[in-house]
């Protein structure tokens, strides 16, 4: 499978990249050799085999339902990029 | 002996007789960092007064006799862990402004046992890469030199920072992180011990996410009884990391002292790859003697999925981080680049944020995630990983650990292997598999090739019983006895 100049530009803006023309001429063949490069667990028998999605060991662990911390905006603020009060700031969404 | 040149052993010894103070020890590594860092490039921030402030309580402690072995120790934080008030980047420049407010859970360990931190070492971008080449403030230089030449090589990725600071002398140890092979590959590279302990041993909290089913920390030291140390003491059962295992962290540096006699070590047939140097062969063949000769039986054995670990890895890793590296949006952390509305500005912050490999990665993850496309990429991935983890257990089954060769080559140049992607994913061969298992694996030098440059062997071993994977390396670092030295180093 190969991908054409339209699917990158398609999955860019899936990723929230901005790209310019010349790297999606890079991209392509970048991604397209890797791709190439897995196509090769396709010869892999998976019939029946159970998905792996985790490296640990045990059963994922439950705790009790409290809270346990808050009360620390101006800490979580304190690396915003834009701050309006006690808020994030972001470019106006709504007209 | 200078003190830049001690072991952590060495160094706590000395400390805890009181023939040399936590300060001295972090001057002198404060100095070798001022000298030598502007030509390795190990540290993207070093942290001269912080390491004095850690000094002087360390020596408090040592006088007040609440110290630990890590009191007073200077290390090298690979700046992939989130420390309190001191910038954290990720070798990104999205997140080049970025003072973390908390502390990860493995450096509050370290901080808690007395240690000394030098300063944030460097890395590739988010991790993503094997010779320290795609990180956002420049590469950083192999303190080993090929003999004969000058030419720069690289310490490998992506703990490279971690691993040319603890080569050359300018931090007695170092954290490192490791996904595919990030902490064995370097310290193959710059002839250290580095171990990757099993997933879940090392708490997740506060380092900056790659590949979250993947991501271990684990230490990097110039011994094995080093690396061990450092291990015992960013272990331990974290609440606040679902993944982290409730179990006890046993003494690893007493495993280190354990004979090996008796022990099933198993040599993999499917790692004898096409085109492996005879110099690597050979190193390994060694290594198998080393361990017979000291009262191992040696096994042949079979991981028939080997060869798919490093495709089945080029899915997952890229899945996982196309996911984790959504959060970085120029809004609640990290740099911003202003945009025409909301979609615009992540479109621009994240295009000038990010470098080339890690947006090949998110698309590469964003496709294989991407409706349509899933179960052919990803779910097949899957399963194939739990065929990689069925080889381990059946293997292990038989033997108690597994030696192998870390890396396909020694370190390369700077310059080298850059031709495309894949090229360089191929220095992953032999690390991958057992990250995708999720068991403990080490590198330690072994010897030095034709060229005078360090190579490492790995060992592997069953899941939480890094106690083995110590006791087998420290059989090979005595068969070795491994003492060459980098050319740059401090003096």
């Amino acid at each position: 499978m190969s991908l054409d100049s339209a699917t990158v530009r398609r999955i860019a803006k899936l990723a929230r990249i901005r790209v310019t023309e010349p790297e999606i001429v890079t991209l392509q063949s970048e991604l397209n050799a890797i791709l190439g490069y897995v196509e090769q667990l396709n010869e892999v028998d998976v019939e029946g085999v159970e998905p792996l999605s985790g490296g640990a060991q045990m059963a994922m662990r439950l705790r009790e339902d409290t809270v346990t911390d808050g009360d620390m905006a101006e800490q979580i603020l304190a690396n915003a990029p834009d701050r309006i009060g006690p808020y994030f700031g972001v470019p106006k969404v709504v007209e | 002996m200078s003190l830049t040149d001690l072991t952590i052993a060495q160094a706590a010894a000395a400390l805890a007789a009181r023939q040399i103070s936590a300060h001295e020890l972090a001057s002198a590594h404060n100095a070798a960092i001022a000298a030598l860092n502007p030509r390795l490039n190990a540290f993207i921030t070093p942290t001269p007064e912080v390491a004095l402030a850690h000094a002087e309580a360390a020596d408090a402690r040592l006088k007040d006799s609440t110290a630990t072995p890590l009191t007073g120790i200077p290390l090298a934080i690979k700046d992939l862990f989130c420390t309190a008030g001191v910038r954290t980047t990720a070798a990104s420049r999205i997140l080049e402004p970025f003072i973390p407010p908390y502390e990860s859970t493995v450096t509050a360990n370290l901080l808690a046992a007395g240690a000394v931190f030098l300063g944030k070492a460097n890395l590739d971008e988010f991790a993503m890469g094997s010779s320290n080449i795609t990180s956002g403030y420049g590469p950083v230089e192999n303190p080993w030199k090929r003999a004969g030449s000058d030419a720069k090589l690289v310490p490998g990725g992506s703990s490279g920072g971690s691993a040319a600071a603890v080569a050359a002398r300018l931090a007695l140890g170092a954290t490192g992180t490791d996904t595919g092979g990030s902490i064995r590959q370097p310290a193959a590279f710059t002839g250290l011990a580095g171990i990757k302990p099993t997933y879940g041993r090392c708490s997740r909290y506060g380092v900056v996410a790659f590949a979250s089913s993947l991501d271990q920390a684990g230490p990097m030291a110039r011994t094995v009884e080093d690396a061990a140390i450092l291990l015992a003491a960013m272990s331990g059962f974290d609440p606040r990391d679902s993944t982290s295992a409730e179990r006890p962290v046993p003494d690893f540096r007493a495993a280190t002292h354990r004979p090996i006699k008796g022990l099933r070590i198993g040599i993999p047939a499917e790692y004898r790859m096409d085109g492996m140097s005879p110099e690597i062969a050979a190193l390994w063949e060694t290594g198998i003697t080393w361990l017979r000769e000291q009262g191992a039986q040696i096994h042949d054995i079979s991981l028939p999925h080997t060869k798919y670990g490093l495709p089945v890895y080029y899915i997952v890793a890229p899945a996982e981080a196309s996911s984790n590296l959504a959060r970085y949006d120029g809004v609640r952390y990290g740099a911003r680049v202003d945009g025409e509305d909301l979609i615009d500005m992540y479109e621009r912050t994240r295009a000038a944020g990010f470098g080339a490999e890690v947006k090949r990665r998110i698309m590469i993850g964003t496709y294989v995630l991407s409706a349509g496309y899933y179960d052919a990429y990803y779910l097949r991935a899957q399963k194939i990983r739990a065929l990689i983890l069925r080889d381990f257990t059946q293997a292990f089954a038989k033997v108690d650990a597994i030696l192998t060769p870390t890396a396909p080559s020694a370190a390369f140049g700077l310059g080298e292997k850059m031709d495309d992607p894949v090229t360089m994913y191929l220095n992953d061969v032999f690390t991958v598999p057992a990250s995708l298992a999720g068991v403990p694996a080490m590198s330690v030098p072994a010897g030095l090739n034709a060229e005078g440059l360090p190579l490492g062997l790995q060992i592997i071993g069953k899941h939480f019983d890094e106690e083995t994977v110590f006791s087998v390396a420290a059989a090979i670092e005595r068969a070795a006895s491994f003492t060459a030295k980098p050319i740059v180093r401090a003096a």
